[in-house]
């Protein structure tokens, strides 16, 4: 168990030239929570979570003015241990893949370029009306995504939704940053939303479609 | 070319339902989340006290991730 402090002890103790022994407990306590935490979703070495900390630990000291009191001060110092330890992590999972190859911007010469990130078979196990609402369905929203989204909006959500990037990561293949490429998806869900609506698709009508038969 | 697996496809269409006018960026998310996670942690109703933070955690899976590991870290403490 850890020693407790009141934020204004970690505070007064790390500002300026920080106190090496509440550095110290520190380090040791966001090491714990980063090791608990990532323990059965990561290979990560002991190494790795050092210098996950040790970033971290910069990070901390760096911002401390920013720190409100609204959490407890471990509780915001972890959260940016944990905040570095992802996208150390997803950075290093996605190094080698480019956008270009995971998602065509539609200008290359790749035959693939033109097909659809949507198009698929319905599983012949389905009855044969749920094959035809997956199939309408996938249609449609095919459509809308062609016609309604600009190319960003398109290639970011096939990116994230169906690809499974990262948003951080598509983020910095397309020269921003993870808000406002979240921002960007939010209007393009909102335009295909409408749309959707417009046409009398419920949400009840795409669970029925797609929820695993009885 | 590779198939767009039914799943997927039927989290894109929920996620786009599910979509609200006003819903907050990953930089807000990020600000809230350690409030968010200590009200979790109490056993609070954290959706009610800040829905903004629960929709985008629900709509953003890199949050989500991150958020849920920061509940384990905290659980070692």
């Amino acid at each position: 168990m850890m020693e407790e402090r009141t934020n204004e002890e970690w505070i007064r103790a790390l500002g300026g030239v920080p106190d090496a022994e509440v550095l110290a407990a520190l380090r040791e306590t966001l090491l714990r929570g980063l090791r608990y935490a990532l323990k059965q979703r990561y290979h990560v070495t002991q190494s790795d979570l050092e210098d996950f900390v040790q970033d971290a630990l910069v990070r901390v000291l760096d911002n401390l003015g920013t720190f409100r009191g609204e959490s407890k001060f471990i509780t915001w110092a972890q959260k940016i241990a944990v905040r570095v330890a992802f996208s150390e992590l997803r950075r290093k999972r996605w190094e080698n893949v480019s956008l270009q190859d995971l998602v065509p911007d539609g200008t290359s010469e790749d035959d693939s370029s033109g097909a659809s990130p949507l198009s698929w078979m319905p599983s012949s196990e389905l009855t044969p009306e749920r094959q035809i609402m997956q199939h309408s369905l996938a249609a449609l929203l095919e459509n809308l995504i062609q016609e309604e989204l600009t190319d960003l909006q398109r290639r970011a959500m096939t990116a994230i939704t169906l690809k499974g990037m990262p948003v951080e990561e598509v983020a910095r293949r397309m020269g921003t940053n993870r808000n406002a490429l979240y921002k960007l998806l939010h209007d393009a869900r909102r335009r295909l939303k409408q749309r959707l609506e417009a046409q009398g698709v419920t949400v009840d009508d795409v669970m029925a479609a797609f929820s695993p038969e009885p | 070319m590779m198939s767009t697996e039914p799943e997927k496809l039927r989290n894109l269409i929920r996620s786009i339902f599910m979509t609200h006018r006003d819903e907050i960026g990953c930089d807000t998310c990020f600000d809230q989340m350690d409030l968010f996670a200590e009200l979790t942690m109490a056993g609070k109703d954290a959706a009610s006290a800040m829905p903004h933070v629960y929709r985008h955690l629900q709509m953003c899976q890199a949050c989500r991730e991150e958020f849920e590991a920061l509940l384990s870290a905290l659980k070692s403490m």
